[in-house]
């Protein structure tokens, strides 16, 4: 039982992903179904982003794994543990180092290059699901490009609140063609996934499809032209690195109302915070 | 001051230790081996294997002492083992009416040929707690040594009273009751495809809607006990109505064959035990069918008859479409059964709302707090509670 085929996956299983991840770069934001297998993780978990990672590993690899933007989250460190025992392949915490980045929830902060692969872990990929339920008619409104129910809920919105209240999971436009759904990051993170120099794969393993973002494919946040797309900004700046322009965590220090802000990156904090050393060292 | 939250790695291996010692329990107390689950945990082993989707009676022993008897979490373990095995082909289809039979009984006829086998059923007992069960049974020698206990017979009577009771009941083919009914043509058949038809896979081909009746089948069959025990009822106290009668329930061992193409005919592998459900509905007919009884259908491995006969109710339910009848509850709609039925899928998800949600929540509490904001620059009464609440600050 302790021995496992590179990455966990027989060799018939990844093929049949491989082929997956081809249609899914081939139709950037398109949905790519596929059959999911059961992982030794729960679904839920990042099975989708486990398989894909595990398909295109090669012996070579260097992997990072995130969870909310940091390395030693408990499912990012259980994820590389599980690629160290059945890969052997060697991991990093550096953006920069790593072949291959797996993440839920959060884009590094540091721009990402055409030599590296950023596998992200969907839960759910319809970005209509929560306006349609059933699958059969979410399909039929991406193949006609119906997406006006999208767009009522974006105006209803602003009609309600004076802007759109979707902050995570906000919906973009996939080469003028697909409406996607960039998993639950921020949509803080919304610009570093247009025109990024790396492949960007996402697996949703227990809802069973995959789609890509091919290098440098062009993808808008929707919006109005009288209420453009805007990101989230933050009064403070982060407590440990003193970096502002970062997506900050909220962390509370004292049942007093304490709290202060820090780089839910923690690869990037740490770097800045190094420089900084420098500078004064 | 911030306390950074570090060591993820080193709380997860505490946490597995932990785990580990809270498994064994009191050692004080033998440990439990997985030769007594398989031989005496029986149903449970039998659940994890169907619901875990793979005939193996030790592993599934194995993962349920691994889960401390959480049989959830067991199917999950047996289904991601089963993820690494290769696929070679497939068996040929098992023919349960050669099946070699632990139990049969029909609620539709009192006599039928083949008879009715009661076999071991918790069906007629009181449920009363045995207190003698409490006291610890030393390893008999003797095959089926505690029966013969219990009842003062020699066990070389029982052995061979039941070796009768088999020879008698197992004749080489015992119709299926529905068959029966066939005949007479007021039963449709059991299956509307033509006999080439390859059945689909969900574990090879995602699951696409709407699905055939086998994908369906395969579907219910590793699906969660509790869920199809829940819809089957559904079905019984007015959503859907379509009253059943468990025509016939059948327990016992079947031979697997399979076909090597080298060899270019088939060899019998090996045996397993399956419970087969066929359940009669009333039928009143519609544009698309005549009158007649209809079939819904239930299969598991081992012995998990409350299971099979919920999953042949929810069959018949889910064929509303193809009969031609009002689809009006949840049971009768194929999207929401099979999206929802598979319990790995749904333990995971829901669990996964343990998994840390920071990034998210602070993008909500950022909008909240706008909004919350807003909303009270909006009010005519907020001057004042802003006010009180500026005031407030100030003195902390």
């Amino acid at each position: 039982m302790s021995e496992y085929n590179f990455a966990y996956l027989n060799e018939q299983t990844k093929k049949m992903i491989r082929r997956a991840l081809l249609k899914a770069v081939a139709i950037p934001g398109y949905q790519v179904p596929f059959a999911s297998r059961e992982m030794p993780m729960p679904y839920g978990w990042g099975t989708g982003g486990v398989q894909v990672t595990a398909s295109i590993l090669t012996p070579d690899d260097i992997l990072k794994v995130i969870d909310q933007g940091a390395d030693d989250t408990t499912n990012a460190v259980s994820i590389r543990k599980f690629f160290k025992k059945t890969a052997a392949i060697e991991t990093t915490e550096l953006s920069e180092q790593a072949t291959i980045i797996q993440t839920r929830h959060r884009v590094p902060e540091t721009p990402l290059r055409e030599d590296q692969i950023l596998v992200y872990q969907v839960p759910i990929p319809e970005p209509l699901r929560f306006l349609e339920p059933r699958e059969t008619e979410t399909r039929k409104m991406h193949a006609y490009e119906d997406y006006g129910l999208m767009h009522v809920k974006l105006y209803e919105d602003i009609s309600q609140h004076g802007h759109i209240s979707t902050t995570y999971a906000y919906p973009v436009m996939v080469e003028g063609r697909y409406v996607m759904d960039p998993s639950p990051t921020p949509k803080f993170d919304n610009p570093k996934i247009n025109n990024c120099p790396a492949l960007q794969l996402f697996g949703a393993g227990r809802e069973k499809r995959i789609y890509a973002l091919p290098p440098y494919t062009k993808v808008t946040s929707l919006d109005f032209e009288d209420h453009p797309f805007e990101v989230q900004k933050w009064q403070a700046s982060c407590e440990l690195c003193g970096t502002s322009g970062t997506f900050l965590d909220e962390v509370i220090t004292d049942d007093k109302g304490g709290r202060i802000f820090v780089c839910s990156d923690t690869d990037f904090c740490r770097k800045q915070q190094s420089e900084k050393f420098e500078e004064a060292g | 001051m911030y306390v950074a939250v570090k060591g993820g790695e080193k709380a997860i291996d505490n946490a597995h230790k932990l785990l580990k010692e809270k498994r064994r329990g009191d050692t004080q107390i033998a440990e439990i081996t997985t030769g007594q689950i398989s031989e005496q945990l029986t149903l449970a082993v039998d659940r994890v294997m169907t619901e875990g989707s793979l005939y193996d009676r030790s592993l599934a022993a194995l993962a349920i002492k691994q889960a401390r008897g959480d049989l959830i979490e067991a199917i999950f373990l047996i289904r991601a083992s089963r993820t690494t095995l290769p696929r070679f082909g497939y068996s040929k289809p098992v023919e349960t009416d050669k099946m070699e039979l632990s139990r049969r009984i029909s609620a539709t006829y009192k006599d039928l040929p083949g008879g009715q086998l009661l076999g071991p059923t918790f069906d007629y007992t009181h449920r009363l707690l045995e207190s003698e069960l409490e006291t610890d049974q030393p390893a008999s020698q003797q095959h089926r040594g505690i029966l013969s206990d219990q009842n003062s017979i020699d066990s070389t009577d029982v052995k061979s009273e039941i070796a009768n009771e088999e020879q008698t009941i197992a004749a080489p083919i015992i119709p299926h009751v529905l068959d029966l009914l066939g005949e007479e043509g007021l039963m449709e058949p059991p299956s509307n495809e033509p006999k080439d038809h390859e059945p689909e896979d969900l574990t090879r081909q995602p699951l696409s809607f709407p699905a055939s009746r086998d994908l369906r089948l395969q579907n219910l069959a590793r699906g969660d006990e509790g869920f199809l025990l829940a819809l089957g009822y559904s079905t019984q106290r007015g959503y859907a109505r379509n009253h059943p009668f468990a025509g016939e329930i059948r327990v016992g061992t079947v031979a697997i064959e399979f076909e090597p193409e080298e060899l270019g005919f088939a060899i019998e592998i090996g045996e397993i035990e399956l419970t087969e459900c066929e359940m009669v509905n009333q039928f009143k007919g519609s544009e698309k069918a005549p009158p007649q009884f209809t079939r819904g259908y239930g299969l598991t491995f081992g012995h998990c008859e409350r299971k099979a006969m919920s999953m042949a109710q929810i069959d018949r339910s889910l064929r509303a479409e193809e009969l031609g009848e009002q689809k009006t509850a949840p049971s009768q709609d194929g999207e929401f059964v099979l999206s929802h039925s598979d319990n790995v899928q749904a333990t995971g998800f829901v669990e996964h709302l343990k998994l840390p949600h920071y990034v998210d929540f602070q993008s909500e509490l950022e909008l909240i707090r706008r909004m919350h904001q807003e909303h009270d620059a909006a009010s005519p009464e907020s001057d004042q509670q802003a006010k009180d609440m500026t005031t407030h600050e100030a003195a902390e």
